[in-house]
């Protein structure tokens, strides 16, 4: 008996192994889909060094199955990301980061550009990174760290952007977005459509910036500019003397008690937000989001001079070569080729290859979180939750509407260290 | 074990008379300060490789110049010179380092008293009215469910409870003391130093405990039938006893208000200036010369107060 058993168990194991042998040689050939790719030798893991933004189990799942790309994420904020570039550059294989941060990374040698010519969709990406124009020809604003102004290296191992168009790349863009101002509607009651009413004395009190200064300086500087006390030649490369200027306006409003509290986190700007602490204030989109799936009203509003706009994309550690680096070409290209641009599309960013992404999207999903118009359904997040109730407008409307305003971009001064001492200055007063 | 021992005996009594000696030869020509030495090495290897030799290179990296993407290893005054940048020029007006030492300096004095006095009368009851070893054990461990959940959820649990539209707020306009929201319950230096008190007075309590119990009961006897009143026992028998613990708790708390930024940061709505601020703001701009800078300089001042508070008490002597 129990040899009988043993037999068929035996037998039982080698019909499996052929099963699953001849399962994986027909997904290797692609001949069927959803099934795990077949691993070569090696296996193929990426690491991956950014912030929060891109970062989904959603789309490192997504990308598993499709390519065989196993996605390690290393999570940090903006400043660490840079800091660890520069201090580990071979802690990380793939890089998400800014495109202001560019000024300190590539003159460090430690980051690889990018080639254009192995991007598939390199061609379809969006004017805004290649031209600094929306796709309807609208000009986007140029001041600061303007992803066009960085986009291209003068060689393969240059430390200097170039002024046209190269095939080396320093970010192939990823996400971006236009922020502005959150507010309050129920509490405020009345229109906002001025970045100086951040200043307002009528918000005594209930009033927030964020405490990162080369993000805070410029949500100050559209709020000087506003106020019509100055204006600038350049909002994201400044003057001593503008600095000060700057600091000054700000630091007589936290004087006199404008500002609540300033915050430095995603979660801190929401509970300030959400708890009523503040009714206007710096704040980015995610987080408008979530303060509405809270079930508060706050709107992301659209102000007349226009949005503060950011960008990322990605390059690689110097330290990457051969395969690994084959492989992050193709993980790029698969971020490229839709799933994950519908993916952060439905979280209120935008992506970068536009066609793709609308591939991946409902056309009714397309039409409220691109095209401003009136959503024909509920509009739900990629987790399923609901975002907003059918006939709801996005705020500040179509994609042409929010990037063609766009005003100026984060941005590393020249004097950022100038910058940086006078912010803290502010703080201290 | 007994038998095998015994059965080794049997089997060749030298043999184990034998390691006897060799262990006794080995003791005698170890030195008794060797044998110090080895005992506090490893402690004071931990301390070389970990604290001593990162605190000589954060000196050395004070001096060395910067730009926005790496450190020049050249010598620079640069990192000291920027922070002390305007303490002239601007007189009579406070510079920003001054101002921001002098703000720093006023919430450890008020953290450091407050939780001076809650910590010497908790640990005074606990050492002196609660009588059971157990119940003391018991009521410790209650100091320190404010340690239980992490830091930052912590704070933020303040929100509700002070806040603009929180529970003491609400609750004050319903009785009608007040007809606004006070808005400086929170965000504010008062919110600041009711979080740091919150979270540190532990550390006051456990070495104030610790001296406490070790005094002599038999003191406090002769005392009350010398006839002392109860605030003389507590004024010429428990608190010079105490002194150890109350300036080791000093320590702690001087120390960790000092260099603290988070909850300076949260609880003062980041409007708050400190010292460990100015060292995260320049290390996030990679500006690692002048956080270092701070750091020293941060560290000279802590340095300065500890040394002041342990001439007060010599600590080596009275442990």
């Amino acid at each position: 008996m129990t040899e009988t058993k043993g037999k068929t168990g035996v037998s039982r194991r080698t019909l499996l192994k052929g099963t699953a042998g001849l399962a994986g040689l027909a997904a290797g050939s692609g001949a069927i889909t959803g099934f795990p790719y077949v691993m070569s030798a090696e296996p193929k893991v990426l690491r991956y060094l950014g912030t929060a933004v891109n970062e989904g189990d959603d789309i490192s799942k997504q990308c598993l199955k499709d390519t065989g790309i196993k996605i390690e994420y290393i999570t940090a904020t903006t400043d660490d990301v840079t800091k660890r570039v520069m201090t580990q550059p071979n802690s990380f294989d793939v890089l998400d980061t800014e495109y202001f941060s560019l000024k300190k990374l590539v003159p460090s040698g430690n980051i690889l550009a990018l080639d254009a010519k192995k991007i598939k969709e390199f061609d379809n990406i969006t004017p805004v990174f290649t031209k600094g124009e929306t796709p309807g020809g609208k000009k986007i604003g140029n001041q600061g760290t303007a992803p066009w102004k960085v986009l291209y290296l003068e060689g393969k191992d240059s430390k200097k952007f170039a002024t046209s168009a190269t095939e080396f790349v320093t970010l192939i863009p990823t996400v971006y977005n236009a922020d502005t101002l959150g507010i309050r509607p129920d509490i405020i009651k009345r229109p906002i459509n001025s970045w100086s009413e951040l200043l307002n004395p009528e918000f005594k009190g209930k009033a927030s910036i964020l405490n990162i200064p080369s993000i805070g300086i410029m949500d100050a500087a559209m709020v000087v500019e506003s106020t019509g006390k100055y204006k600038y030649a350049d909002k994201g490369n400044m003057t001593k003397e503008e600095i000060d200027l700057t600091m000054k306006v700000m630091t007589e409003a936290k004087k006199a008690g404008q500002f609540r509290a300033f915050w430095k986190d995603f979660n801190e700007s929401v509970n300030l937000m959400a708890s009523g602490e503040t009714v206007i204030q710096s704040m980015w989109s995610p987080a408008v989001t979530k303060v509405r799936s809270m079930g508060i009203p706050c709107t992301f509003q659209p102000l007349k001079e226009g949005y503060r706009s950011w960008a990322s994309g990605f390059c690689v550690s110097k330290g990457v070569s051969g395969a690994k680096l084959e492989w992050a070409y193709e993980f790029v290209n698969w971020f490229l080729s839709g799933y994950a641009g519908a993916y952060l599309n439905r979280q209120g960013y935008y992506s970068a290859v536009l066609s793709t992404a609308k591939a991946h999207m409902e056309p009714y999903e397309w039409a409220y979180w691109m095209e401003g118009k009136p959503a024909e359904k509920d509009i739900k997040a990629p987790d399923g939750s609901l975002l907003e109730k059918a006939g709801a407008v996005r705020d500040g409307g179509s994609y042409e509407e929010r990037m063609g305003g766009v005003a100026c971009w984060n941005a590393v001064m020249d004097e950022n260290d100038y910058m940086v001492r006078k912010w803290n200055e502010f703080i201290a007063a | 074990m007994d038998t095998s021992v015994d059965v080794l005996q049997q089997a060749s009594p030298d043999l184990v008379r034998g390691g006897d000696t060799a262990r006794a030869v080995k003791a005698a020509r170890l030195s008794p300060s060797f044998v110090s030495w080895l005992q506090a090495g490893p402690m004071m290897l931990v301390f070389l490789a970990f604290f001593l030799i990162p605190l000589v290179f954060v000196v050395i990296v004070s001096f060395w110049d910067y730009n926005e993407y790496q450190l020049l290893p050249a010598f620079s005054g640069r990192g000291y010179t920027d922070t002390f940048e305007g303490c002239i020029a601007q007189l009579p007006d406070l510079c920003t380092i001054a101002k921001t030492y002098l703000k720093t300096l006023k919430l450890c004095f008020l953290v450091w008293a407050i939780t001076l006095f809650l910590g010497f009368w908790v640990a005074y009851f606990l050492a002196f009215h609660v009588k059971s070893k157990t119940w003391q054990m018991g009521l410790s461990l209650l100091c320190t469910i404010p340690f239980w959940t992490s830091n930052v959820i912590r704070m933020i649990a303040w929100i509700p409870l002070l806040g603009r539209n929180g529970l003491v707020n609400s609750g004050l306009m319903k009785t009608g003391l007040i007809n606004h929201p006070v808005e400086w319950l929170l965000f504010s230096e008062f919110s600041v130093v009711l979080a740091l008190v919150h979270l540190f007075t532990f550390f006051m309590v456990v070495p104030i405990f610790n001296s406490m119990v070790r005094i002599d009961k038999a003191l406090i006897e002769a005392a009350y039938d010398a006839g002392a009143s109860g605030l003389q026992t507590l004024v010429n028998v428990i608190i010079p006893l105490s002194k150890p613990g109350i300036v080791i708790g000093s320590i702690f708390v001087i120390t960790i208000v000092m260099g603290d930024f988070i909850t300076i940061g949260v609880m003062g709505g980041q409007q708050i200036a400190a010292a460990g601020k100015i060292i995260e703001t320049r290390v996030n701009a990679l500006q690692f010369p002048a956080a270092a800078a701070n750091a020293v300089i941060l560290l000279a001042i802590t340095f300065l107060i500890i040394t002041m508070m342990s001439r007060i008490v010599d600590i080596k002597k009275e442990l």
